[in-house]
């Protein structure tokens, strides 16, 4: 099929048409293959936002890491971000072959992330106070991000497939290392307990918006293009529903709240009836103005711009070995 | 007394109060020296130059980590006290690492305005490294049988700690002149610090007598000889007679870097360690 689309007698509009029937056949797609920009583009947005999150995403459990409270928990967390910080490299390996052919690099996209221009997710602007707070990213986080990682084991780019199923299987496991690090704390004294209760309640809103704006009705642009690409195959509210459905009741079940008195299921529906949380401040989140984004940032830029002479040394060296 | 020359059990050494003090004295030197460096790998992580390196360096800070935690466990077999206790609520001057493994990075914290220098690390894991090579060497020939047998294990992993180690070097010292000054600075440094290393403390005579582990000077010049070797291959410069620090970390002497180091790193434990975390 491939080949067909290749062959150069082809307009632009029927290559699109030959592409479109192969995404409806199921076929995956490879980074060689033909591929029309927006999908291109589609990618590239999506999956170095992923592995720029997963990096990122080690700093506000790395404030941790060095206090883990036991031997066993110091070896198992500093395994835990050391996985995020390898998705991370993953994820950008495959956004580089990806971003190739427009003549951009992964300093291109680290200048992209220092800059603003390239997001990652609200989750990690967020602050981690406590060492319970290490334990509720692990497991609700993660829990998170594996319901999504999962829609997307199935996208129609099969370098993304690939990384995504090497991640789901490592993020099961650190989900397991969060619900460790929280039963701990949800069986043991009242002090630990309350630290518990307490980022749980810190995060709830997070966790909500994490999936991000519910549709309703109203799919936009973006969204429906990766649909149609076969990129993504369910809305951010199915994702929240399933996220919802699963841990809800195991928190309840813990003997611990909520920040939302409103929170049910509805039988008539099926569905997880809830306060919305502040989606305009989810908005200035993203936007890199959340409580710790500055400081993550800084904390990102600066150690990038203090190993420039390594890198450097690097390059020089594999120069001069030819 | 009964024959120590061969010691099969923690049972067996208890037998002798002399040689359990020695083993004790030793062990603590191991634990502390892997989990205090392991500890300042941590710190690195998610600021190391490249993600490839971040991710490397911290698989390599579990292996040591893991490895303090081996002989922790030991200390505990031998009635010490629990292996988390004697990480995290000693005091430092009960601690035994050598000065070397204990100091900073560099300027800052290590999540505030952390300015670190990558060729330091380098340079301090390689010496440190090397020397660990030649220790866990004579550790496979000590008279207790279980530290035997756990050094064997841990040279297999930490064989390949050094390739890395060494790669690193050859690389910087190779490369542009800002690399090689950096690492010429950093082998200065870790140089004043180093000859602390093969210092086996107070109890060294009876940990030599009763064969735990080979003499100070044999260590020493085994090290030195590695070392050497190591340094001219890079291309660098041999920088001599190392130096000892003011304080000796072995006798339990340590800087303000190793206390600030334990109250981070017991922060949480403290809140409550009969509590289960």
């Amino acid at each position: 099929m491939q080949a067909q689309i290749e062959r150069s007698h082809l307009t632009e509009d029927e290559k699109l048409e030959a592409f479109l029937a192969r995404i409806d056949r199921g076929e995956k797609i490879e980074a060689d293959d033909w591929m029309p920009y927006a999908y291109r583009n589609q990618l590239i947005k999506l999956i170095s936002m992923h592995g720029i999150s997963e990096i990122m995403g080690a700093l506000p459990e790395k404030e941790w890491v060095p206090k883990a409270p036991t031997l066993r928990r110091k070896l198992a967390i500093m395994a835990k971000v050391q996985d995020e910080m390898g998705h991370g490299q993953l994820l950008l390996r495959v956004a580089e072959d990806l971003m190739a052919p427009l003549g951009k690099t992964r300093e291109d996209l680290m200048n992209d992330l220092f800059t603003g221009r390239l997001k990652f997710h609200n989750v990690f602007h967020m602050a981690a106070p406590t060492w319970a707070d290490a334990g509720v990213i692990g497991w609700l986080v993660d829990g998170a991000a594996i319901i999504t990682q999962t829609m997307s084991l199935d996208s129609s780019y099969a370098p993304y497939a690939r990384a995504l199923h090497r991640i789901c299987a490592e993020e099961k496991f650190h989900a397991q290392h969060g619900e460790s690090i929280v039963l701990e704390l949800a069986e043991g004294t009242a002090a630990q307990r309350q630290m518990l209760q307490e980022a749980i309640t810190r995060w709830w809103p997070s966790l909500l918006m994490f999936f991000g704006p519910p549709e309703n009705g109203t799919i936009t642009s973006n969204q429906e293009q990766n649909m149609r690409f076969k990129i993504r195959t369910q809305t951010n509210e199915e994702l929240r529903q399933a996220f919802l459905n699963k841990y809800v009741p195991r928190i309840f079940h813990l003997g611990f709240t909520l920040p939302d008195e409103t929170i049910h299921y509805d039988e008539a529906t099926d569905q997880w009836v809830y306060q919305q949380p502040d989606w305009e401040e989810f908005k200035q989140i993203v936007k890199g103005n959340g409580p710790r984004s500055a400081h993550r940032l800084k904390l990102r830029s600066m150690s990038y711009e203090e190993t420039k002479w390594v890198r450097d040394a690097i390059l020089s060296f594999g120069r001069q070995a030819g | 007394m009964g024959d120590m020359s061969r010691v099969e059990t923690v049972e067996q050494a208890k037998q002798n109060q002399e040689y359990v003090q020695a083993l004790m004295d030793l062990l603590f030197q191991l634990a502390d020296d892997d989990f205090i460096l392991a500890y300042r790998g941590s710190e690195w992580l998610g600021l190391a130059p490249h993600i490839e390196e971040d991710v490397a360096f911290s698989s390599m800070s579990q292996d040591m980590m893991g490895h303090a935690a081996m002989f922790y466990e030991m200390l505990e077999e031998l009635g010490v006290g629990k292996a988390d206790d004697l990480a995290q609520l000693r005091e430092a001057k009960a601690f035994r690492n050598a000065i070397l493994v204990e100091r900073k990075n560099g300027i800052g914290e290590y999540n505030d305005d952390p300015h670190y220098d990558w060729a330091y690390s380098i340079v301090r894991n390689y010496v440190y490294g090397l020397h660990k090579l030649v220790r866990l060497e004579a550790l496979i020939n000590s008279s207790f049988a279980p530290l035997a047998l756990v050094s064997r294990k841990m040279l297999t992993e930490h064989r390949y700690h050094l390739m890395h180690w060494q790669v690193w070097l050859k690389q910087l010292a190779n490369s542009t002149d800002t690399a090689r000054q950096k690492v010429e600075a950093a082998i200065a440094k870790v140089w004043a610090d180093a000859g602390e290393l093969s210092d086996l403390g107070p109890k060294a005579e009876s940990i030599v007598r009763f064969g735990l582990i080979a003499g100070e000077d044999l260590l020493k010049q085994k090290w030195l000889t590695k070392t050497k070797e190591v340094f001219k291959g890079a291309g660098l410069e041999w920088p001599g007679e190392p130096g000892k620090p003011q304080e000796r970390g072995r006798a339990g002497e340590h800087t303000a870097d190793l206390v600030s180091a334990l109250e981070t790193l017991s922060e949480v434990y403290r809140i409550d360690p009969a509590a289960s975390w």
